[in-house]
């Protein structure tokens, strides 16, 4: 049995990205109607076919009911309480980074990146996104020499609104679920990126989503695209300010991986949590899929989810192309009242496609920590494999862990293996550690990462080192 | 061997779990270079010594005092009392799935030198210094590169618990039952590594049931435990007889006390 209060203890480590930055905003009145939409997509001047994408997916949402199948309780969310767009006010058109409002850039120094010339990171490019709208992104003209297009969507419609209106939505269509039908409905900003034919992206992409004003939600969209034989890593981060409502963040994500490209998607959430009473906090549904359109495509998804109130979120991979591989590799941590429900779904379409899922929960405090996930053989699959392993961990006596693994198959001619298990930590291991001269906090972080290492292997390199330290911080002073 | 001051004093120690008690008063004086072992039947609270010694939070001290070098170390940390030198070899080693056993020994050996003031050592020097440290116990290096005592067989954990002992060089060292699992061969290397990583300074207890750990390990005193509570000291003979006549030959002495 481990001691409730020393658990507590350690995951009491204040969040540290809590800060609200004051800076004058744009933002629009609450509620949702046809005329918001209309508004909103005014503000982004955006093309008809776009404006038509949002009524005809706000149409659909107003026929569909919030899904309740989670294991996910909450408050009923209030749509019309909420602001769809928020931005900082700055000048209309911003041609170089010395225009941003500094205390934009100081609010992102502050959150370890640094987006002006001299400080900005040097081995990626970074697409900062401020509550409704991109701020900058760094690295943009090495990137266009490779023939790199990196930049916000709302750019992306405007220069590259061919390839916007081809890929937007086809891999989640408007109508997809009930928070992908909102996002397509009032998406405000985002990360657009697209590799040429043949082209290893020489940096890692990166989008950084600050979450700063207290009532308006965030609703970003990425699209990615991977051209035959091209190859991307992007990386993704998240942090918001403390407040004791709740925000609603729903965002989409889709990639595209045509012949033998590879994109590799990874996440580090780390939302607010809201406070150890679960007051306040980031609620986050969020639709990300893949597909793997061609032949020896991979799409891999690496996802480190630590923050939130409420995570909701199965970033999946449809697998067409022959020969195409999918992948997910998640540790999802959760502290105090926080819930989680998160898993995959792999489904394999084309012959001799391959899907590996590795999922490591951890659940401390009160919280609720549920992987949900699906792998499904279709009828052409022949050959197909998939490999999931489900692992748990429970920190306390008072924290749950679930496993919902939903396999089907349509094909004989395919392999489907699952392996779970799920441990706690015991005070007898502690104890070992201990008496070897390892300070008690160190022991539970060291076992956590342990327990995660097979996920973290699959992280970009500094990543890695960050989730580590983010969870020995989110863990401190919960075990005992 | 008595002349400098003991490295642990134990008095009238009085001790329990969820309220049953299991210590009844144990005394037990060790001096450095000292080799006690402490014999007696399962159950007899032989183990629950040693944890409570080592800090186990398990139990509570409810009488009595635990003096290390001699300061009362009744209410420090396990973590505070290994990083100060004293070890416990456990009866039966701990599994750490996804630990690396060579970043275990590495974090744990940098915290002891952090305490003697000593450099900590980087992943090269210490995989250096751990090598060295294999001969003692004639382990395989590909031990290092497995999750601790994962997989390992129980004479393998049990090498590795001496393993760690070389690392540490603690003041005292508490081995618990570090002979059972062990084959003749494999106890006759541990035996050896004991005796020269203690090298006649650091105290040992040894806790067993066998008489043939102390055939390879002499040692200076002998106590047999029974019901919470030391009932007769003796030289190394007291092992021999206590081979011969069983334990029921003990309960006399419970008599005579």
């Amino acid at each position: 049995m481990v001691n409730e209060n020393l658990v507590k203890d350690v995951v009491k480590e204040p969040y540290k990205y809590g800060f609200v930055t004051d800076i004058e905003t744009e933002k629009i009145s609450k509620g949702l109607n046809e005329d918001i939409i209309r508004l909103i997509s005014t503000k982004k001047e955006e093309p008809e076919y776009l404006l038509n994408f949002r009524l005809n997916a706000f149409k659909k949402w107003q026929q569909m009911k919030e899904p309740n199948w989670a294991e996910l309780g909450y408050e009923e969310i209030n749509y019309q309480d909420i602001i769809y767009y928020s931005a900082p006010k700055q000048k209309e058109k911003i041609s170089s980074l010395d225009e941003v409002d500094p205390k934009l850039l100081e609010t992102f120094d502050k959150l370890g990146i640094p987006l002006t010339e001299q400080k900005k990171l040097t081995n990626v490019a970074v697409d900062a996104v401020f509550d409704s709208v991109s701020i900058a992104t760094t690295f943009r003209e090495e990137l266009a020499e490779h023939g790199v297009i990196f930049c916000s969507i709302s750019e992306a419609v405007k220069n590259h609104s061919d390839l916007i209106e081809k890929y937007l939505g086809s891999v989640v269509p408007a109508t997809d679920n009930y928070f992908a039908a909102l996002n397509s409905a009032v998406f405000s900003d985002g990360s657009f990126v697209y590799i040429p034919k043949g082209v290893a992206c020489p940096m890692d992409l990166s989008s950084y989503f600050r979450i700063n004003s207290g009532d308006s939600g965030q609703f970003e969209r990425t699209l990615i695209i991977a051209e035959e034989s091209s190859s991307v890593s992007y990386l993704e981060g998240c942090t918001a300010p403390m407040f004791d409502t709740n925000t609603l963040h729903a965002a989409v994500v889709e990639l595209i991986a045509l012949d033998d490209a590879s994109i590799k998607y990874s996440t580090v959430q780390n939302w607010y949590a809201g406070n150890e009473e679960g007051v306040g906090g980031i609620f986050n549904f969020v639709t990300k899929r893949g597909k793997c359109l061609g032949n020896r495509s991979k799409i891999s998804w690496s996802q480190v989810e630590t923050g939130s109130a409420i995570t909701w979120k199965y970033p999946s991979c449809l697998l067409l192309g022959e020969e195409s591989i999918g992948e997910f590799y998640s540790v999802a941590l959760t502290n105090n009242l926080q819930q989680a429900d998160t898993g995959t779904k792999m489904i394999h379409i084309g012959p001799k496609t391959k899907s590996t899922i590795v999922s490591k929960g951890i659940s401390a405090g009160h919280s609720k920590n549920s992987y949900r996930g699906l792998v499904k053989m279709g009828t052409k699959a022949i050959g197909a494999k998939n490999y999931s392993q489900c692992d748990s961990m429970l920190i306390g006596d008072q924290a749950s862990a679930n496993t919902f693994p939903y396999i089907t198959s349509q094909q004989q001619n395919s392999e489907i293996e699952h392996e779970a298990s799920t441990c706690r930590i015991s005070e007898d291991q502690l104890f070992y550690l201990q008496s070897r001269g390892i300070e008690f906090e160190e022991a539970v972080s060291m076992m956590v990462s342990g327990f995660c290492r097979d996920v973290f292997n699959q992280l970009p390199m500094e990543f890695a080192a960050e989730a580590d330290k983010l969870l020995a911080l989110k863990l401190e002073g919960s075990v005992g | 061997m008595t002349e400098s001051n003991p490295i642990l004093e134990v008095n009238n120690l009085f001790a329990s779990t969820d309220d049953l008690p299991i210590l009844k008063g144990v005394s037990i004086t060790v001096y450095p270079g000292e080799i006690h072992a402490i014999m007696g039947r399962n159950g007899c609270g032989k183990s629950t010594l040693s944890k409570i010694i080592a800090g186990h939070p398990s139990y509570n001290i409810t009488e009595g005092e635990i003096n290390f070098s001699g300061k009362n170390v009744n209410s420090l940390e396990p973590e505070e009392r290994a990083q100060s030198g004293i070890f416990l070899g456990f009866q039966y080693p701990i599994e750490i799935p996804g630990v690396s056993n060579l970043e275990f020994l590495r974090v744990s050996t940098n915290a002891r030198r952090k305490f003697l003031k000593k450099e900590e050592l980087d992943t090269f020097d210490f995989e250096d210094l751990v090598k060295e440290k294999l001969e003692l116990v004639k382990m395989d290096s590909a031990f290092l590169s497995r999750s601790v005592n994962q997989g390992f067989s129980g004479g393998e954990k049990k090498r590795n618990e001496i393993l760690q002992m070389a690392l540490l060089e603690p003041k005292i060292a508490i081995l618990d039952e570090t002979d059972s699992g062990l084959d003749i061969d494999a106890l006759r290397i541990v035996a050896s590594g004991i005796k020269k990583i203690a090298n006649n300074k650091t105290g040992i207890i040894l806790i067993t049931h066998y008489q043939r750990l102390l055939d390879e390990i002499k040692p200076d005193y002998v106590h047999v435990m029974s019901d919470g509570q030391i009932i007769k000291t003796g030289g190394s003979d007291l092992a021999l007889e206590l081979e011969k006549n069983g334990y029921e030959w003990t309960d006399n002495f419970v008599k005579e006390k």
